[in-house]
């Protein structure tokens, strides 16, 4: 056996596999339960001694929450009485009688009693409109999204604001409040802020210097002012240049103001999405004999739009949130009828604001986290069924 | 790249109607100027194959045939409207165009069927099915009907580029510009997509080729031009362009590029 021989022979021994290896399941310490545990929550001393000390900030949080929200709070009571602590009731916790109480105040506000079947309806046309639209699967979303951008808000507002000529009787906005304020301009500020946003958005890109300078002027002004300032002008400027007769109501104000505000924000949401679509795409479709506003329509916006819905919901969320700002300019929302409520004498207690401020952190935590939620879904839905992006 | 392409002798004799016709044309990217006095006319049924080294205009020239690009001087004149700042002729030349791309450029979004059917339904205005029919024929044509309901994203990219091709010609284009259609592919995908493009010429589509693939601009070219530096440095039909290049640069090209 030659040098060279020898070496081949030594690599073929050690390199070369004889048999065929057959597929074995993983070793017991990878599987069930215990794999996940050690892997995830207990692989060394550092990570288990975080995961008790976790477990049991949770489990206190968990418990304080509990305590307070079940197992001390009053149920039952006409007035203040009932939640004020005492010798035989000594730790009191969430004051249930007076959220019940007020529950209608915190949803129409001040509107007049008889009328509030109109906001009844108003919430359940709203429901089925949103249902319709979100629903990726429901029947006829073309028809859903006419009832939903067309339809809704024409109803609605003959609903809400009233026409004599329907046997509707006027409701000043004045008295409008509660989570109707809080739903009205949330949907008003999402529903106008992303085709506005998307135009701003397109005029931004725009090789015409007039609308790019509109655009980028508009946003970046909006930006750079706080959502309450931008209230505040809407509220006491718009009127300096407006006659008496034509200047419009308080709350309208108010919706345009958030309405423009968040329409600079979700135009720099969707540039980011139109910036992540390859220049080869728009090139493609102007090729085929696309014109603009097709292209953008069929070919750049739909995937655009579907990179950026994390950050689509992201901004949808803060605006559901910074509607509370609202209250600045005497509007009640949800909060300021809160507000008013718990400063109530008839139920003066020391855990009745902590119970409304509880009723209203559900409240937007319940509509906020939905939100997370079904984006979640629709993002793993988009990513299923292979068509991800190149 | 020759393995098994021999010579078309059955190549069709181009018609005398020009399609494309360049004249004087120049175009500058900043102070660049990338286009110097390019003269051009491609005639019906003609095959040109535009080759030469990276940064000399080969691109830059077929995207200005379809104003994917603008020129700044000369006249381009496309199936016999001339490209101005008219917005209508430029979309009456668009549709009259079709174009591949180096990146083959598919719609993620849309599936193979959808990617086809785009503009003949939003820019000929046909009816979906008969649109749906026609692209079935022309994936038939490129050989992938069986994946016309897939994503582009689950093709391989030979496949991709063959959906390419027959999403272009669903528009029945007066003419055809390819955009190094091979480049990006892997060496095993790139006969495919020649093999396809081969077959076009033997049914006499005008095309227009920026491409490195000798062999296939010896069996089906009526003529190889050779850009650098904004111009036309050479054009020849092909037995003389390989075989008795005139030109230095081009003499300096072949040797680099057929090794």
């Amino acid at each position: 056996m030659t040098t060279a021989e020898g070496e081949h022979a030594i690599a073929e021994a050690a390199f070369v596999q004889r048999a065929q290896v057959t597929a074995l399941p993983p070793p017991l310490a990878m599987r069930g339960v215990w794999g996940w545990l050690r892997a995830n929550l207990f692989s060394s001393w550092f990570n288990f001694w975080l995961t008790v000390c976790m477990l049991a900030l949770l489990g206190w949080i968990a418990y304080v929450l509990t305590e307070f929200l079940f197992l001390d709070a009053v149920w039952t009571g006409s007035d203040r009485n009932a939640c004020l602590a005492s010798e035989q009731h000594r730790g009191i916790g969430a004051c249930w009688p007076f959220v019940w109480e007020r529950l209608n105040y915190f949803t129409y506000g001040s509107y007049p009693i008889p009328q509030r079947w109109r906001v009844d309806v108003f919430f359940a046309i709203l429901a089925i409109g949103v249902v319709w639209l979100l629903w990726l699967d429901a029947p006829r979303r073309d028809i859903g999204a006419f009832y939903f951008f067309i339809v809704l808000p024409i109803a609605s507002f003959i609903l809400l604001h009233g026409a004599p000529m329907l046997g509707l009787t006027r409701v000043d906005t004045a008295l409008w409040g509660g989570v109707l304020v809080t739903i009205v301009v949330a949907a008003v500020g999402i529903v106008v802020s992303l085709p506005l946003g998307i135009l701003l958005a397109l005029g931004r890109r725009s090789h015409m210097p007039a609308v790019r300078l509109f655009s980028v002027i508009f946003i970046e002004f909006v930006r750079g002012v706080p959502l309450i300032t931008v209230l505040f002008m809407a509220s006491v400027m718009l009127p300096l240049f407006l006659s008496e007769d034509w200047s419009p109501d308080k709350l309208l104000r108010a919706l345009i103001g958030i309405a423009l505000f968040a329409s600079a924000y979700m135009a720099e949401v969707v540039r980011a999405g139109l910036l992540a679509i390859p220049r080869g795409q728009d090139e493609a479709a102007t090729a085929l004999g696309l014109r603009f506003w097709p292209r953008m329509r069929l070919v750049i916006l739909p995937q655009a739009l579907r990179v950026t819905i994390p950050n689509i919901v992201n901004t949808t969320i803060g605006l559901f949130k910074d509607t509370t700002l609202v209250f600045i300019v005497g509007i009640f929302d949800l909060l300021r009828t809160i507000e008013v409520a718990r400063i109530d004498p008839k139920w003066a207690a020391p855990v009745t604001s902590t119970t409304g401020y509880a009723v209203a952190a559900m409240f937007y935590f319940v509509f906020c986290y939905s939100m997370s939620r079904y984006a979640r879904h629709m993002e793993l839905r988009l990513s299923a069924g292979g068509r991800g992006r190149r | 790249m020759s393995d098994g392409l021999t010579r078309a002798t059955t190549v069709p004799p181009p018609e005398s109607k020009p399609v494309v016709e360049l004249i004087g044309v120049h175009k500058w990217f900043g102070a660049f100027h990338v286009l110097r006095d390019i003269n051009m006319t491609v005639r019906r049924g003609e095959r040109i194959v535009i080759c030469g080294p990276s940064g000399g205009g080969k691109s830059t020239l077929i995207r200005c045939i379809n104003a994917i690009e603008r020129h700044q001087q000369g006249r381009i004149i496309v199936n016999g409207v001339e490209l101005t700042s008219d917005l209508k002729r430029i979309d009456e030349v668009r549709r009259e165009v079709g174009m591949v791309f180096q990146q083959f450029n598919l719609f993620p979004h849309l599936t193979v069927l959808e990617n086809c059917t785009l503009a003949p339904i939003w820019v000929r205005k046909m009816p979906k099915a008969q649109a749906e029919e026609l692209a079935m024929q022309y994936l038939a044509r490129v050989r992938i009907p069986e994946q016309a309901n897939k994503y582009p994203a689950q093709l391989s990219g030979g496949q991709q580029q063959r959906v390419a091709i027959a999403r272009a010609l669903c528009m029945s284009p007066k003419v055809m510009l390819f955009d190094e259609p091979t480049s990006a592919l892997d060496p095993e995908m790139v006969k495919e997509v020649l093999d396809t493009m081969v077959e076009l010429a033997l049914d006499g589509t005008t095309m227009i080729v920026v491409s490195h693939e000798m062999g296939f601009a010896r069996q089906v070219a009526n003529r190889v031009v050779l850009m650098d530096e904004g111009q036309i440095v050479e054009a020849n039909v092909p037995e003389e362009f390989f075989t008795h290049p005139q030109h230095e640069r081009t003499k300096l090209f072949l040797s680099q590029i057929l090794r």
